[in-house]
């Protein structure tokens, strides 16, 4: 719906793919902050509250602050794409997400010469999070993508799905969702967005730097210490369902190889 | 509780006396039932609920199996006919547990399973537990003592304390985090197995 120089790559990454349900979508996340389960988040985020909402954005950006939502996004236009979904846990879903390019936004708060990575914060709210009061993870949940990432116009940040606003479980009121990575990249409900010189802080690579690059790109070739990542099981086709092998940067190698061109992803994974 | 009344342990026990095993068995494959109804009734992934459900199952009936005997010994609850029972039922979810990553996770493929199996620590871990309480399982009839006699049959049974360790070691690294409650599994483990090293004298 979304004319310009980015529905090419848009209407190439759709190509046939048939999403998942609603309530498959929905009642199926990885979202420690409210529990380690996967029907933990459906049940317990509903008391997160996302509206009022603030984005601090930070570092070498022209127009820093604290934003209320509506601000600093309420003039983006939003579009529907329909991703892959990866998870480093060797599953997979299609969703059919509703946002915008993270280009737009980054564009908005002018980006200053120097800023090489972009740094993203989840919300900690100890009173609906009882995750975060366990010393599982090194709250708040943190994430990057180099500069060249984050422009890329497969990049967005999403607000809804199957264009209803985004559930709490799913990451509301605003995640990133990079679908050549996998899923931990996209980090959910964020709360601050910093420009920054050096590659930042990030929770899963830091936590188990052996089993969790900074990079985290979707490489059936590179397997995580502990399973294999050259197949993946897709959710939501009954017990039965036919394990599927996974592609390169997730099937959309053509649109970001040319990102990683001379890295050696074994070592840069 | 008045004076008359008798003492946890002896009523415990005689009251145990009274009741047949067959209902522990049957109470025992309950929560096996309900895994299975939410695994198969699951909205988006079936396999993980009884990958999961099955393994922790087999391993909380491997811990209570290891309670019985302490039981006897500390408190004087008599709960010893009931163990074998709780082991039994430890295999069968066990065997579940491995039938549902062998058909449904992995769905039999086969360089893959011996692949995993070997450059995986946490499944070797857990796949050298399985090994261990086959033979256990498979001896657990009673001509089985007569055969081989207690002595070695006890000896053989003692596979049982490396088992539970490799299987709350397993479930342990099978997390991403650190989690409170595989933690829990593994600490019982090692307290339940280290009682015996202060009671057996000989290995």
């Amino acid at each position: 719906s979304v004319a310009g120089a980015s529905a090419p790559f848009a209407a190439r990454a759709q190509e046939a793919l048939e999403p998942h349900t609603w309530e498959q979508i929905t009642n199926y996340n990885n979202f420690y902050e409210f529990g380690t389960r996967k029907d933990d988040p459906a049940r317990n985020a509903q008391d997160m509250v996302t509206d009022p909402w603030t984005v601090t954005v930070d570092g070498l950006v022209d127009n820093p602050g604290a934003y209320s939502l509506a601000e600093l996004i309420g003039d983006i236009p939003t579009e529907e794409r329909i991703y892959r979904f990866r998870c480093v846990e060797a599953w997979s879903m299609v969703i059919p997400w509703n946002g915008f390019e993270l280009n737009k936004l980054l564009a908005k708060v002018g980006v200053q010469d120097g800023a090489r990575h972009v740094a993203f914060e989840t919300a900690v709210l100890p009173d609906v999070m009882e995750g975060v009061n366990t010393p599982i993870l090194d709250w708040p949940y943190r994430e990057g993508l180099r500069l060249d990432e984050a422009m890329h116009p497969l990049t967005i940040m999403a607000t809804g799905i199957y264009g209803r606003p985004i559930p709490n479980q799913n990451g509301a009121p605003m995640r990133l969702v990079v679908p050549w990575k996998y899923g931990f990249k996209s980090i959910k409900s964020i709360v601050r967005i910093s420009l920054v010189a050096e590659e930042p802080f990030a929770t899963w690579n830091q936590s188990q730097p052996n089993e969790y690059g900074y990079y985290a790109n979707v490489n059936p070739n590179v397997d995580h210490p502990r399973w294999s990542q050259a197949s993946e099981r897709v959710i939501g086709g009954g017990l039965f369902a036919r394990r599927q092998d996974t592609l390169m940067f997730n099937g959309y190698e053509d649109q970001v190889a040319s990102l990683y061109e001379g890295m050696d992803l074994t070592v840069q994974f | 509780m008045s004076a008359a009344a008798p003492a946890l342990g002896p009523w415990l026990s005689s009251y145990a006396r009274k009741v047949p095993t067959w209902p522990v068995y049957l109470l025992g494959l309950v929560p096996g039932v309900f895994v299975a109804w939410d695994g198969v009734t699951a909205i988006a992934d079936g396999v993980d609920i009884l990958l999961h459900g099955f393994g922790s199952l087999a391993l909380q009936f491997l811990l209570a199996s290891l309670v019985v005997t302490p039981l006897l010994r500390f408190a004087r609850i008599n709960l010893i006919k009931f163990r074998k029972a709780l082991g039994l039922l430890s295999v069968i979810y066990l065997s579940l547990h491995f039938a549902v990553w062998l058909l449904l996770d992995l769905q039999l493929r086969w360089g893959l399973i011996g692949s995993e199996i070997v450059k995986r620590p946490y499944l070797t871990i857990g796949f050298a537990a399985f090994l261990m309480l086959l033979p256990l399982a498979a001896t657990s009839w009673q001509g089985a003592v007569a055969r081989m006699g207690t002595q070695g049959w006890a000896r053989l049974h003692r596979l049982v304390y490396p088992a539970v360790i490799l299987g709350a070691v397993h479930f342990v690294m099978q997390e991403k985090v650190w989690l409170s409650q595989a933690l829990v599994y593994l600490a019982a483990a090692l307290f339940l197995v280290s009682l015996r090293f202060l009671w057996i004298r000989r290995w």
